[in-house]
C-alpha cells in the first residue's frame, strides 16, 4: 500500500494567535487534508502577474512606482513548492483598494484594480510587475494608519498547507502600531514578512526588484499508512 | 531550516480576487462546484458564518474541498487508480459570505474517504475559513446528518466531544429546489463550531 507523509503542525511560535475560542481538536491527518486542488499554468495567464498593466486600458498602464516583486516557495526543508497558485490584491498608489467598495477618499487611478494571479514554477518561483502600494486608513480604529502592504493567499500542495499572509516594507514606520503586523508576536517571523531589496531582480531603467520568500508547513519525513 | 511564514489575517478586501463574481469578474474557483454532468447526489448547502454574539461575521469566506461521489480526491496524491475521477468535478470551490453572514453552495454529496490504516470515515466536505478578524485560518468539517451510522464510527468525529458533534453535522431537508443541508459556522460563543488542529 503506498503511504503519505504527514504535514507538519502549524508553528505556534509564528503564527498569530487563532481566534477560535475554545481548544482545537487535533486531527489525524488522512488523504483529506493532504491531498488538495492542482492549479494548472492553463488556470492563469501571463497578463495576471502584471498589475501595472492587466486593467489598463490600450497603452495606458498604472500610476506609481513600478516594482519586481518575486520570490520562492519552499517547504520547511527548502524543498520548492512547484504549482503553488499565487493571488495578490492591494491598494493602488494612493492607498485605494479596487474601483469601488472602499470608502476611502483617495484616488481612483483608472488603469489599477490591484490583483494578481500567478503559479509557481518547477523551482517554486514566481514573479509580479506591480506598483508600490500606499498606506491605508482604519478609522474605524480612528486616525489610525496601516502600513503600505500587499496580501497573498497560497494555494500550495495539500489542503493543509494553505497561507494566507501580507507583505511589507522595509523602513516603514506605520508597521510599529500596526494591529495586523503586530498580530505577529515573534519578532523575527514578522521580520519576514518584509520584503527584500533584490537588486538583481530589478530591470534597468524601468524597475527595481524585491523579493518575498514563503515558506509552507513541510512534510514529516516518516510517511504513514494510507 | 527555514521557518514557515506567519499568516496575516485575509482583511476585508479579498473578494476583488478570490471572490470576485460580485465584482463581475471570474476567480480561480466559486461556489457552483457542481456542473450538470457531475456524478452524484446533487446538494446544495447553505447555512451563516456567525461571530460569538451569533451576528455576522463580518467579510468571510469558507475554502470547500471533497471528494467526489466515489470517494475520490481529485488530486495527484490520491492515487487510488481502482476508483474513478469525475472529470467534471475538481472539488473545490469558494464562496464568501454576504451581509447577513449568510452562504450557500452548491455540490454534490461526497463519496467516503478512507482515513490512515484504511479505517472507514464518514463522507464530509473540508471547510477552511477565512475573516477579516481572523489572523489565522481555522479548518474545520462538514459531516451530514442523514449518515449516523457512519458518523458513529468516524475516527475524527469520535475524537469530538459528544456535546459539540452536532456543530459539525449539516441537517438534511428535502426542498422544491432540491435537497438542501443546513450548516452554520461559529467563531467564539457557546455554540462554537469545532475547529481542528490540522
Amino acid at each position: 500500500m503506498p503511504t503519505l507523509a504527514p504535514v507538519k503542525k502549524l508553528d505556534r511560535t509564528v503564527h498569530p494567535k487563532t481566534s477560535a475560542t475554545k481548544r482545537l481538536v487535533p486531527i489525524q491527518q488522512s488523504l483529506s487534508e493532504l491531498t488538495g486542488p492542482v492549479f494548472g499554468h492553463n488556470a492563469v495567464k501571463k497578463i495576471d502577474a502584471d498589475l501595472t498593466k492587466n486593467a489598463a486600458k490600450k497603452g495606458k498602464e498604472a500610476i506609481g512606482e513600478r516594482m519586481i516583486l518575486t520570490g520562492r516557495v519552499t517547504d520547511e526543508a527548502d524543498r520548492p513548492i512547484p504549482g503553488a497558485l499565487i493571488e495578490i490584491w492591494q491598494t493602488n498608489a494612493a492607498g485605494l483598494y479596487g474601483h469601488k467598495g472602499d470608502q476611502h477618499d483617495a484616488p481612483v487611478d483608472p488603469n489599477f484594480y490591484g490583483t494578481g494571479r500567478c503559479v509557481t514554477d518547477a523551482d517554486g518561483q514566481y514573479r509580479f510587475v506591480t506598483i508600490r502600494p500606499g498606506a491605508y486608513p482604519i478609522t474605524r480604529l480612528g486616525n489610525r494608519w496601516r502600513p503600505a502592504h500587499i496580501h497573498y493567499s497560497i494555494n500550495g500542495g495539500s489542503f493543509a498547507q494553505r497561507l494566507i499572509t501580507q507583505c511589507y516594507f522595509p523602513g516603514d514606520p506605520l508597521q510599529a502600531d500596526d494591529f495586523v503586523f503586530q498580530a505577529v508576536t515573534n519578532k523575527a517571523a514578522r521580520e519576514r514578512l518584509i520584503v527584500k531589496y533584490a537588486p538583481e531582480h530589478s530591470i534597468m531603467g524601468f524597475a527595481a526588484g524585491y523579493s518575498f520568500d514563503i515558506v509552507l508547513r513541510g512534510r514529516n519525513a516518516t510517511p504513514m499508512e494510507k | 531550516m527555514p521557518k514557515q511564514t506567519a499568516s496575516n489575517t485575509i482583511g476585508p478586501f479579498f473578494h476583488h480576487i478570490l471572490t470576485p463574481e460580485g465584482h463581475g469578474k471570474k476567480g480561480i474557483a466559486d461556489n457552483k462546484l457542481a456542473r450538470k454532468k457531475t456524478k452524484g447526489e446533487h446538494i446544495r448547502v447553505e447555512g451563516r458564518i456567525l461571530d460569538a454574539d451569533g451576528k455576522p461575521l463580518r467579510a468571510a469566506m469558507l475554502e470547500i474541498w471533497q471528494a467526489n461521489a466515489a470517494g475520490r480526491y481529485n488530486s495527484p496524491v490520491d492515487d487510488r487508480d481502482d476508483i474513478e475521477i469525475d472529470k467534471k468535478f475538481s472539488g473545490f470551490g469558494r464562496v464568501s459570505s454576504g451581509g447577513k453572514g449568510k452562504y450557500e453552495f452548491e455540490t454534490i454529496k461526497p463519496g467516503s474517504v478512507p482515513s490512515t490504516g484504511n479505517a472507514p470515515q464518514a463522507p464530509h466536505i473540508n471547510l477552511t475559513l477565512f475573516a477579516a478578524a481572523t489572523n489565522v485560518h481555522l479548518f474545520t468539517r462538514l459531516y451530514f446528518s442523514d449518515e449516523e451510522e457512519a458518523n458513529e464510527i468516524d475516527p475524527v468525529l469520535s475524537s469530538v466531544s459528544a456535546a459539540r458533534r452536532d456543530t459539525l453535522i449539516a441537517r438534511r431537508k428535502k426542498t422544491k429546489k432540491g435537497i438542501v443541508y443546513r450548516f452554520d459556522v461559529q467563531v467564539g460563543g457557546d455554540d462554537e463550531t469545532v475547529f481542528f488542529a490540522v
